[in-house]
């Protein structure tokens, strides 16, 4: 690992500060040190989120729950449950035990790693991404592998999730990460049901608007009967190839429909 | 360097550390507490797992200096008053769920987070609770046993 | 009932009390003052020329030592192969030298070719990204059959093929083998691989090396499976030096699965280093580095063919394989594919005629060498599948078909067609018990269970068998292996009574502090907590070829009895010189020396003590002191043989196989601690499961290593196994050692593999998927999904 300082500020404030000269954020690190160790980042100084009070805890808000940027999967698993249990059983899925304690909501999104499980709810929920300068609507925030509409700098330091009236995710775990292979999320509100799918597209989460539209008249397993995603912009990989993930959107769409109930 | 200060094990201690200091080798180099293993480098295997302020979490991917002033405990503390094995050590012993050793700390430590959040685990539970803790050597069977039987639950005979 | 503590007894384990408490101490864990940390820098490449190394830059950062490079190596000899494999027409293998790091050309991605030495390990790394290695890529050679077709492509240039040999077993009965498949009423072929594997013992590799510059005398602490065999082949062989100046520890180690057993570059360089600079080195391989440099296991090519009568009676079979050695010979790799794996393809049938072909393929991979199993896990995968399919096409079920060939119990001892006579065994009653265990009658009740929630449910056996307690010198010699494989054992009784057991056996995992005390205890009824097993260091043990191929107890343990047998004889002279009886009067029973029909009697511990104070000793006659050597040499393998079920469920719709159930019938011979038998079970069948259905190493067409990490290589986690059924009961003791003990180390790994598989293909037969003949290990969803939709 290359040599750096870490900083540990107390306020949001003083975080912004401290990033504005190139610094890089550190958050729960569950993405930040493995990539670190394999000398693949050089921060030279990171600011650690984890001291900052106003970046933790789930709350319930005007218009649905609130979620500080640097709270725990764990967290979110165990305090969002009464408020959004979809939400809450993702957080659960996400990597193991001590992986949750540490890795945050934040972080995921803000690494928006292709195979993550949080873009998926994110996206499938139509959620807000509220930063230190701006809010930013999901759909216009996950922009492609590793890459989000957020600046150099700036800090995810909530996220606003609408709750629906049923929501689940499905996943189909990569065998060795336990990544999502395919994730499935749907959620549906009252004007309609969103479909977000994770790990399976070379350009990070997307929405399904087919299944949307199908799903929206009828919530069931059987309206996504006959619907299939192109393989063409599907990741192929040793784990699975373009078709296969396409298949799997499928049929973990369906299971996530059956999930919600 | 910095002195980085917090309590492990009960005890109040320091030791230099730099930025990237992590907290495994805080514990085992700083401290020569070299109970807490590391079987990895993409935090997936689970062998460094300590509690931070009473949860379970890769001590690999942690900063010491992120941590500071954080009550830790590693496999060191694991053990009663007197000395004699804890009920989950003993467990591991009594049902033979270690063989090389390597992994064992981290899986008692996980073993210990989970029976504190859910005292009777199923089967189930437990495999699902230890994805984040590979074992190359038991083949888990006798680490699920001996979680069971910590919890006061029956196990399968063999 | 055995005896508390003594032989049989479920013993807990002693070594569970350091390791359960953070007290274990592995190679990482030892620091010695003024230690230095060494960092490799590794080929990315995996076929390079080695144009120059620049090391200027580095030497002047921070902390930096030295920097040593293939050239500071290039008069040492050469990391050998440990056995000399002959070409079917008579030619000796190619052997191109190892060197202890890569000089001239890099041959692998991961492949070493320098070491920076700095004050700290970080120092060392941020100096090795200052050393400018100026390597110029070259076309890699990955595919086996490529390799063999293209002579203008060499991994070694100097040898002029990339072929390493190509051996027949038997070459005399190829032709017999060949008349009968062309007379036979049917015949079954398959092509399949074996999967190649990286053994992941969780304790990464890691040596820490010491000089000391008065007595010119090396130390080496290292994560060794036999730290004699290290001191042999590092002394010897690579940096020339006599082996008295060379300690070797090998001291708590965190599992190897043979991974272990062979010696690497970074050892002889750490020890070299650490003269160089006149101060310990210290170096751990991180797992990235493990993917990369470890010996990797298995990696066969093979085309099976079986030929039966229309009703199932095999009569012949063959196979040609093509084995991967990767880049250089690892110490065990030419005997892995050979007398490892061909002399089994008998497996427990009758089949009279069997020939095998095996050409080992030298590619720019990292080695490949035994691991758990090695060689006959890849034996009977191919043999158990090609019975699968057998019994497929001729409407057989598969126990009968099994049943019907299976050797029976009067039949011993027998001579295989491939070279190995079996002493003893009773395949049918392993196969009963594990039908009752495993339930198969109910099985097509739990079928229709698993249907009805959408699930296609399979049923896969295993009958296997292996050659194990890896020795007899004189046998393994004529196969053409450059060392003995005896073992050797010290036991000392000390003035007090207790005792201390040296033995060259390691164990690392295996639990030998306490069953190998358990077996002395019995033996000189005293208590097991009287004595200690002292393993793992060359300055302490007479000597010892470690622990792999299921030996251990086999033979380091034979060794330890004989020694024991010489304890009691010697005790049995004092006892007559105290008790003023003769030598032939006394009886030793229950840890008492005693004169026949009298009451005249002394404790075991009387005698120690006697030995140790021995006033009045005859002194012509009776030398003082109770400590006794014995090297064993067997006469013969051991046969550990066994019948395997499982059972899984497809979820058709995702392709991903769960392992519903599993279960084992073994004979192991004598069982010393049943508890850690069971143990060893699970965990190779852990790993059987592991090869079956997640593990799988990828390089691309250019030698990158695609799963070098936990991230891509999915390793067995808790939730991917189910509890299993172990059984041993029915044995039948080993005929040729003094415990009568067989074996079980690696049986799960090899009995699993092929029930897995045989399970998947059931399942999807019985599902309509008939088309689907075999998939390829691992059984990934992915794979079983294209399988079931390749029609
Ligand atoms: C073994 C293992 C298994 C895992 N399994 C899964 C899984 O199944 N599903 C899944 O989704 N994820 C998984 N993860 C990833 C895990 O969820 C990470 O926690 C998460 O992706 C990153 O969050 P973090 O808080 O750890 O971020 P960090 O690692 O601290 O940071 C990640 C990146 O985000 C930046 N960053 C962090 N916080 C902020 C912020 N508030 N604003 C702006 N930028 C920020 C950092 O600078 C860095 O570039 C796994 C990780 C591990 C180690
Ligand atoms: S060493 Fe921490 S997860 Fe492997
Ligand atoms: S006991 Fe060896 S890795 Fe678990």
């Amino acid at each position: 690992m290359h040599s750096f300082e870490l900083v540990k500020p107390k306020t949001l404030a003083d975080a912004v500060a401290a990033l504005a000269d190139g610094a890089q954020a550190l958050s729960g690190g569950q993405t930040l040190l493995p990539t670190m160790k394999q000398r693949l980042a050089d921060p030279g100084t990171l600011v650690s989120l984890t001291g900052i009070p106003e970046l933790q805890g789930v709350c319930q808000g005007d218009a649905g729950i609130i979620i500080g940027g640097a709270t725990p999967h764990a967290v979110v698993a165990r305090e969002a449950a009464k408020y959004y249990p979809g939400l809450a059983a993702l957080a659960g899925q996400i990597g193991d035990p001590a992986v949750r304690n540490r890795g945050t909501i934040g972080g995921s999104i803000a690494n928006n790693d292709p195979s993550a499980c949080y873009p998926a709810a994110v996206l499938g929920s139509g959620a807000t991404i509220v930063t230190n300068t701006r809010e930013i609507a999901a759909d216009d925030y996950f922009l492609g592998m590793f890459e989000t509409a957020l600046e150099e700098g700036e800090i995810v330091t909530a996220v606003k999730f609408p709750v629906p009236q049923k929501a689940a995710y499905a996943k189909f775990v990569q065998p060795a990460s336990r990544f999502a292979l395919v994730g499935a999320f749907v959620a549906q509100f009252a004007d309609g049901v969103r479909v977000a799918i994770t790990g399976a597209s070379n350009n990070g989460v997307f929405r399904w608007p087919e299944a949307e539209a199908a799903l929206s008249a009828s919530f069931t397993p059987e309206a996504l009967k006959g619907l299939t995603l192109p393989a063409d912009d599907m990741i192929a990989d040793l784990h699975g190839s373009a078709e296969y993930r396409a298949h799997l959107c499928g049929v973990m769409t369906k299971r996530a429909v059956m999930a919600a109930g | 360097m910095t002195k980085t200060s917090m309590t492990v094990n009960g005890k109040a201690v320091s030791a230099e550390t730099e930025g990237r200091t992590l907290l495994s080798a805080y514990l085992r180099e700083g401290l020569g507490l070299t109970g807490t293993h590391i079987g990895c480098d993409t935090s997936q295997c689970g062998a460094c797992v300590v509690h931070v302020d009473g949860k379970a979490v890769k001590s690999c991917s942690v900063f010491a200096q992120d941590v500071e002033g954080a009550d830790v405990t590693t496999i060191e503390g694991m053990a009663n008053a007197d000395g004699s094995l804890g009920t989950i050590q003993q467990a591991f012993q009594d049902h033979h769920g270690l063989q090389c050793g390597f992994c064992t700390p981290g899986m008692v430590m996980s073993s210990a987070a989970l029976l504190a959040e859910n005292p009777t685990p199923t089967e189930a539970e437990v495999r699902h609770y230890l994805e984040g803790n590979i074992c190359r050597c038991t083949g888990y069977h006798n680490i699920v046993k001996a979680v069971m039987a910590a919890s006061g639950q029956a196990v399968p005979a063999e | 009932m055995p005896k508390d503590g003594g032989i049989g007894d479920s013993t807990k384990r002693r070594e569970d009390i350091r390791f359960l408490t953070g007290k274990g101490r592995y190679t990482d864990d030892i620091n010695l003052r003024g230690q230095a940390y060494a960092y490799f820098l590794r080929s990315e490449v995996a076929n390079g020329r080695i144009n120059g190394i620049d090391a200027k830059a580095a030497l002047a950062m921070p902390g930096v030592l030295a920097v040593l490079t293939g050239a500071d190596f290039a008069g040492m000899g050469g990391n050998p192969a440990g056995w000399l494999i002959n070409s079917r027409n008579g030619e000796p293998m190619k052997e191109p030298k190892r060197p202890v790091l890569a000089h001239g050309k890099v041959r692998h991605v991961g492949d070493a070719y320098a070491v920076v030495i700095a004050e700290t390990y970080q120092q060392a790394r941020d100096a090795a990204a200052a050393v400018e290695a100026d390597i110029t890529e070259l076309p890699a050679v990955v595919d086996m059959a490529q390799a063999l077709a293209d002579s203008t492509n060499l991994v070694h240039d100097e040898i002029g093929t990339n072929q390493c040999f190509d051996w027949g077993w038997i070459e005399d009965n190829r032709a017999a083998v060949e008349e009968a498949f062309k007379n036979a009423p049917h015949v079954t072929t398959l092509e399949l691989t074996n999967n190649r594997l990286v053994p992941n013992a969780m304790e990464p590799r890691a040596s820490l090396a010491d000089y000391d510059a008065g007595t010119g005398d090396y130390k080496l602490y290292t994560t060794s499976q036999n730290p004699h065999l290290h001191r042999l082949l590092i002394a010897a062989f690579v940096m020339g030096m006599p082996e008295n100046k060379l300690t070797v520890i090998a001291p708590d180690v965190g599992g190897g699965f043979g991974s272990k057993i062979y010696h690497y570059g970074e050892e002889a360089a750490v020890l070299h280093a650490a003269k160089v600079l006149n101060r310990p080195v210290k170096w751990v391989a991180e797992r990235s580095e493990s993917f990369l440099s470890d010996a990797h296991g298995r990696d066969h090519v093979t085309k099976i063919e079986l030929a039966t009568t229309k009703d199932g009676q095999f009569l012949a079979l063959r196979s040609e394989t093509m084995a991967n050695v990767g880049a250089y010979l690892s110490n065990f790799s030419t005997a892995t594919p050979t007398f490892l794996h061909g002399t089994l393809m008998a497996g427990p049938y009758k089949t009279p005629l069997v020939y095998v072909n095996v050409k080992t393929v030298f590619t720019n991979t990292a080695p490949v060498d035994a691991y758990r199993g090695a060689g006959r896990p890849e034996a009977t995968f191919s043999i158990e599948r090609i019975i699968d399919k057998c019994a497929r096409e001729l409407g057989l079920d598969q126990a009968e078909i099994r049943r019907k060939n299976l050797l029976t119990p009067d039949q011993f001892p027998y001579t295989t067609p491939v070279g190995l006579v079996y002493d003893t065994g009773n395949y049918q009653a392993t196969l009963d018990k594990m039908t009752e265990l495993a339930d198969l009658a109910g099985f097509e009740a739990r079928r229709a269970e698993s249907a009805k929630r959408g699930k296609l449910r399979g049923l896969g056996l295993s009958t296997w068998i292996e050659a194990c307690g890896i020795a007899p010198s004189n046998l393994v010699g004529v196969l053409g292996a450059r060392v003995g494989l005896f073992d050797a054992a010290t036991v000392r009784v000390n003035a007090t009574g207790n005792i201390s057991v040296m033995t060259g056996a390691h164990s690392h995992g295996q639990g030998h502090e306490t069953v190998f005390a358990q077996i002395v205890a019995e033996q000189l009824g005293i208590p097991a907590t009287s004595v200690e097993i002292v393993h793992g260091d060359t300055s302490k043990i007479p000597f010892g070829m470690g622990s792999y191929g299921s030996r251990s107890l086999a033979v380091a343990g034979s060794a330890m009895t004989k020694a024991v047998d010489k304890i009691i004889a010697k005790g049995k002279k004092i006892a007559a010189h105290m008790l003023e009886a003769s030598e032939d009067d006394i009886e030793f029973k229950d840890g008492n020396f005693s004169v026949a029909g009298t009451d005249k009697a002394k404790s075991f511990g009387e005698i120690a003590f006697s030995a140790y104070v021995p006033h009045n000793y005859p002194l012509e006659s009776l030398e003082p002191g109770l400590e006794e050597t014995a090297f064993y040499d067997p006469g013969n393998f051991t046969y550990p043989a066994g019948a395997y079920a499982c059972e899984v469920e497809v979820d058709p719709d995702t392709g991903k196989v769960e392992i519903a159930a599993f279960t084992c019938a073994d004979d192991f011979g004598n069982v010393m601690n049943p508890m850690i038998v069971n143990g060893q079970v699970h965990g190779g069948v852990g790993q059987g499961i592991g090869q079956a259905l997640l593990e799988n190493t990828s390089y691309d067409e250019n030698g990158q290593l695609l799963t070098g990490s936990f991230m891509d290589y999915a390793m067995p986690r808790a939730d991917d196994v189910p509890f299993y059924k172990v059984d041993h009961s029915c044995n039948t003791p080993c005929t040729h050692n003094p415990l009568g003990v067989k074996g079980c180390g690696e049986a799960g790994a090899i009995g699993s593999p092929p029930a897995v598989v045989n399970a998947v293909i059931d399942a999807l037969h019985r599902g309509g998927h008939t088309h689907v003949s075999h998939i390829n290990m691992p059984v990934s969803p992915a794979r079983v999904w294209a399988a079931i939709n390749s029609k």
